[in-house]
């Protein structure tokens, strides 16, 4: 157990490796001087080469390489060029809005699919479950950003329940400031309830129709308990993975609905670095996404290890 | 599940002769699809005494496991028993129609009255759940006991299965344990509230050959200390051989010959039944007396399909006695005073 850890943890660090690695190709390989771009049409050939310097880009691609480690690995993942700030304060101010974003979004897909998923698998073929399954596959093919505008003009604009967009301004406090999620939260929820509905319906259906499930009704328990105690258990390892993996997405992906209800998150930011070519900016949420997707991975495995006593590390 | 009792209630309270503990009334069970019906039990009767054995034979399809799961009415949702009774005598002594149970008044007589054990051991236990929790589950839901009586009467159970080192055993998953021992909590589970039934739905079919014996030896051991009696599913004749006492042959939904074991054996008086027989390998008389293999004997053909059962005797076409007459139905008769068979050159066999 303890070594499994200790070899995740290897694996992890392995990863993220390869992740800088690539990270650190692409940037270099991205077309033009770096130097030139940073610092726009009207600069001289002189300031060019003074930042170039500044940058240690003048030096051997192998020195530059173990450089960035280095000053990865000691946590420093450089400074904004538009800000002018550490990378790790930049993001650090916008993670607010997308870490509640995506948390809210995934416990309000969880709610909606899970128990949908099981009615459907129990009631299999029923009206119901065709009428669930076909409205997910509704919800997962029309655009986030069409929900949003639907949700802020029905929701926000014509009613004043919620707020249409934004983040309350600089002097929010931190409920007015969750309350402006609300809405982003349902639309975010909605599109991925899809995909967890399907699973959670497919792994329950799955497990109904076990040996052990037709045992536990020959024990005499009532269909609640049999379902929601001896089928569910075991129809979760299939619901954990793609749970994981939806939160996982959502840190990286709800750029559309940030946009959209126009928060200051981690999607805002990295679209305003790629258009301001901010390298660093880029570079610097890359890595941090790419760790968060590496930890998740790990923490899903360990789920598995709670819930299933055969899987053995 | 729906609870409503599967056929109407209509006659009197059913009556019972005081030795019989289960006995089927002209059982039918249909499955019900969208286009077509499959009649998987048709017009099946049969009794059981207290303390005594009935083996239901057959093979695959027959109905010989429809008939077992209409017994504990766990036919899913597209089974559903069309016609006849299943009566049963509860341990207080009141005799109940089991076809006729709101699934509600089942869960009670499931595990307490009747329970089940199932051919699969490698797949009938929750792979989640420490055997222990699972057979102090049956404690919990009928008896209600505390936390600390339930794990005292689960040891005790482990202890009567012969599951060595049961105070460690308890703690352990399904998967830590071997298939013989798997069946060994099976039995354990389904006796732990000395239920007065027990249906054993071919238990050691998916066993290695020595570990059977075993566990044949278990239930029947069982089934004196705890003066229970079993409703034993198999299509193995020599497995019949071991625990019956009593024996219904099934073929295509129906029983054709139901009788005393030592009588199926000696005088079998239906030709599917003088097939079963002649189809049992036997390492003896495989072997001439010059040491050459014989050939076992096959039944030619294959069982009727439920759709498209012919419209008299089900045997007929695969039949070496068929006459023209097999050709109208043919009724199980009586022809000895605890003998019945379902075909009309009984008397010649």
């Amino acid at each position: 157990m303890l070594t499994y850890i200790v070899k995740r943890f290897v694996g992890m660090a392995v990863v993220m490796f390869i992740v800088l690695t690539v990270v650190f190709v692409i940037v270099r390989l991205a077309p033009g001087d770096p130097a030139a771009l940073m610092l726009g049409p009207e600069a001289t050939p002189e300031d060019a080469m003074a930042l170039r310097e500044r940058l240690g880009l003048n030096r051997p691609i192998f020195v530059q390489y173990v450089g960035f480690l280095g000053q990865i690995a000691s946590g420093d993942l450089g400074s904004s060029l538009f800000f002018n700030r550490p990378v790790l304060d930049v993001l650090a101010g916008r993670a607010e809005p997308t870490v509640f974003l995506s948390l809210f979004s995934l416990i309000i897909a969880i709610v909606i699919a899970l128990p949908i998923g099981l009615v459907s698998a129990y009631t299999r073929g029923s009206l119901f479950d065709q009428a669930s399954v076909s409205t997910a596959m509704l919800a997962a093919s029309v655009p986030s950003f069409w929900t949003g505008l639907l949700f802020q003009q029905y929701l926000a604009t014509k009613t004043g329940w919620f707020p249409v967009a934004g983040y309350g301004g600089p002097d929010a406090d931190f409920f007015d400031r969750m309350r402006h999620l609300i809405l982003p939260s349902v639309v975010l929820g909605i599109v991925n309830s899809a995909l967890i509905l399907r699973f959670s319906r497919a792994a329950m259906l799955d497990v109904l129709s076990d040996d052990f499930v037709r045992t536990a009704r020959a024990k005499g328990m009532s269909e609640w308990r049999v379902v929601l105690r001896h089928a569910l258990k075991n129809a979760l390892i299939p619901i954990v993975t793609v749970v994981g993996l939806t939160f996982a997405l959502l840190i990286s992906g709800a750029v559309v609905t940030e946009r959209v209800f126009n928060l200051p998150g981690i999607g805002s930011l990295v679209v305003g670095a790629v258009l301001r070519r901010d390298y660093p900016v880029i570079q610097g949420t890359l890595i941090v996404v790419a760790g968060l997707y590496v930890l998740i991975n790990f923490l899903v495995d360990m789920l598995y290890l709670a819930i299933d006593p055969r899987v053995k590390y | 599940m729906v609870d409503a009792p599967a056929i109407p209630r209509t006659e009197a309270p059913p009556a019972l002769a005081k030795d019989i503990v289960l006995e089927a009334q002209n059982l039918s069970t249909h499955f019900v699809y969208k286009t077509r019906t499959a009649k998987a039990v048709r017009d099946v009767s049969f009794t059981l005494q207290k303390g005594r054995t009935l083996a239901i034979v057959g093979e695959s399809g027959s109905g010989k496991s429809v008939t077992s799961l209409s017994a504990m009415r766990l036919l899913g949702p597209t089974g559903e028993i069309a016609g006849g009774s299943i009566l049963y005598r509860k341990r207080d002594g009141t005799v109940v129609d089991l076809a006729r149970q709101s699934q509600a008044a089942m869960r009670k007589i499931r595990g307490r009255e009747i329970s089940m054990i199932f051919q699969e051991p490698m797949t009938s236990l929750n792979p989640l759940f420490t055997v222990g929790d699972q057979i102090g589950e049956m404690l919990l839901l009928h008896e209600r006991l505390a936390a600390p009586d339930i794990r005292r009467r689960v040891i005790e159970m482990l202890n009567l299965v012969e599951i060595p080192g049961a105070e460690q055993r308890l703690d352990d998953y399904p998967h830590q344990m071997s298939g013989g021992m798997r069946q060994r909590v099976m039995i354990a589970m389904a006796l732990v509230c000395h239920p007065a039934l027990l249906i054993a739905d071919e238990p050691t079919t998916a066993l290695d050959v020595t570990i059977q014996a075993q566990i044949l030896d278990l239930i029947r051991r069982l089934q004196r200390e705890l003066a229970m009696s079993v409703l034993f599913i198999t299509h193995d004749m020599g497995v019949v051989a071991e625990v019956a006492d009593e024996v219904a042959v099934m073929y295509a939904g129906e029983v054709v010959e139901q009788a005393p074991v030592k009588d199926i054996f000696a005088h079998p008086r239906h030709p599917y039944t003088l097939g079963l027989l002649a189809s049992i390998p036997n390492a003896r008389r495989d072997f001439d007396a010059a040491g050459a293999r014989r050939r076992l004997v096959p039944i030619p053909g294959t069982v009727p399909s439920l759709y498209a059962m012919p419209p008299g005797c089900a045997f007929a076409p695969r039949c070496p006695y068929a006459v023209q007459p097999c050709g109208s139905p043919v009724h199980l008769e009586r022809i000895a005073p605890k003998h019945l068979s379902r075909c009309i050159r009984a008397g010649e066999l």
